[in-house]
């Protein structure tokens, strides 16, 4: 485990060679974020007053008591907002494998073809939504 | 001593994260007051104010901590924390300046970037559903659906860039980077920077905050250390939005003599987004929640997908 460890940061930090090796300094990174919030909230903790009271502990609701119980209908409007997401960043996500290699030797002008049929998919998507009327409000 | 060195990257990555966003506030305050013709804070440290953000870290710091009878109480205290730490790891990946100057490279870094920055969100919709508030639920479902509507324009136009340079890490993007990409990728540019102002909630597209509708959203049962956390998030999001706007399309560190001046470009180009962000929120008047869904989708996405063709094109045709 320690042998693993000193491997995982024996590589050079800017040049970023191992693929995983650069994910050890956000390990690092991890432990150095938490610990800070670890002390910045213990510090906050011998720095503050603690005076409960039930008022203070109740929701807020505009200075009055909070209105009705724990099950509420309201209308979402969003979520097919959500779905549309949902769509179009899994084909995004194939974007970016892409990207990287398409204008490489040797692919040229099939991979802009390509990527033409994927910007029409998509666009034929949001037409269809805009169409349907899932980008009006009411 | 690698390991000596990795931690000292991290811990100078810590630093500038708890001290820039801090600059970008005060900055805010100063920037705000001038435009609006007023002084802003002007007593705290003596000369204009400069400690007022000091004076208010420690004001927050000795502020009793109340977590609502209602609240799910771990879930409440734990989102602060969600919030804030995800743009600590954005600082690390981002290139200051050339030959390796940078918390550390990583070769997916692109796609690192954006999405740890989406993490961020998931720790105001924790708040908004934590927190038992009608209000705070309000504000937590705008704002997830915020990110729905501008997290796509914001990764097709990173892809763009990622097309342009043929590589995911930044240093390489920046390698790669050359003038004539300022015109080229100047669409991309404009959707990723509307974009990251979105998924800030910074206005005009705060409507997750609006504090005439509905309190202060997510962040309305906050106090103390954790409501800090939050504007402290808010600030580090505009130091990485723009940070990040500036290695992918305005070129970083690239500039005059930037062998030796690459970092102080690099600066100077973010915190000019910087100011832009603030001069946005004195010009602008707040987007209503249709309008601003409506821009994602109508406005935002088909110029993602020009940009994408028009890179796509003129990659080919000078590969």
């Amino acid at each position: 485990m320690e042998g693993q460890h000193a491997a995982a940061v024996a590589a050079d930090p800017a040049v970023g060679s191992g693929y995983f090796d650069a994910y050890a300094a956000t390990g690092l990174l991890a432990v150095v974020g938490v610990l800070f919030v670890a002390v910045a909230f213990t510090a906050n903790r011998l720095l503050r007053p603690v005076v409960y009271s039930p008022e203070k502990l109740l929701t807020y609701e505009c200075g009055v008591d909070p209105v009705g119980e724990d099950w509420a209908h309201t209308q979402i409007r969003y979520y097919v907002y959500a779905f549309l997401y949902v769509i179009f960043a899994v084909d995004a996500i194939y974007l970016f494998p892409w990207a990287t290699v398409f204008a490489a030797a040797g692919y040229g002008a099939g991979t802009l073809i390509e990527m033409f049929l994927f910007i029409g998919f998509l666009a034929v998507g949001l037409l269809y939504a805009w169409k349907k009327g899932v980008l009006e409000w009411t | 001593m690698n390991l000596l060195d990795t931690v000292l990257r991290c811990v100078a990555t810590l630093v500038v994260f708890l001290v820039l966003p801090l600059v970008i506030g005060q900055t805010e305050h100063k920037v705000m007051a001038h435009m609006q013709g007023r002084l802003g804070p002007m007593y705290a440290g003596g000369f204009h104010g400069w400690a007022q953000l000091v004076a208010d870290g420690v004001k927050f710091a000795q502020k009793e901590d109340i977590v609502p009878a209602g609240a799910d109480r771990r879930v409440f205290q734990l989102a602060p924390a969600v919030s804030l730490l995800p743009y600590l790891f954005v600082l690390l990946a981002i290139p200051v300046g050339p030959d390796g100057f940078v918390g550390q490279a990583i070769d997916a870094g692109l796609f690192f970037v954006l999405a740890v920055m989406g993490v961020a969100v998931i720790g105001k919709l924790m708040a908004g559903w934590a927190s038992a508030n009608k209000f705070s639920l309000l504000g937590g479902l705008r704002t997830a659906a915020q990110l729905m509507s501008y997290e796509l324009p914001m990764v097709l136009a990173a892809a763009s860039v990622a097309m342009a340079a043929g590589t995911l890490s930044l240093p390489g993007i920046l390698d790669a980077w050359q003038w004539y990409w300022l015109p080229w990728q100047i669409i991309g540019g404009f959707v990723f920077f509307t974009a990251g102002l979105a998924e800030l909630q910074r206005p005009p597209f705060d409507m997750p905050i609006a504090d005439s509708e509905i309190i202060f959203g997510a962040y309305t049962e906050y106090t103390g250390l954790r409501f800090a956390f939050f504007l402290l998030s808010e600030y580090a999001g505009i130091l990485v939005v723009s940070a990040l706007t500036a290695v992918l399309f305005l070129g970083g560190w690239h500039g005059p003599m930037a062998d030796q001046l690459g970092w102080l470009w690099m600066l100077l180009k973010t915190f000019a987004l910087a100011f832009v962000v603030i001069w946005l929120r004195v010009t602008y008047p707040r987007l209503r929640e249709d309008q601003l869904m409506r821009f994602a989708w109508v406005a935002l996405v088909p110029l993602a997908l020009g940009q994408l063709a028009l890179t796509g094109i003129i990659k080919v045709a000078i590969a």
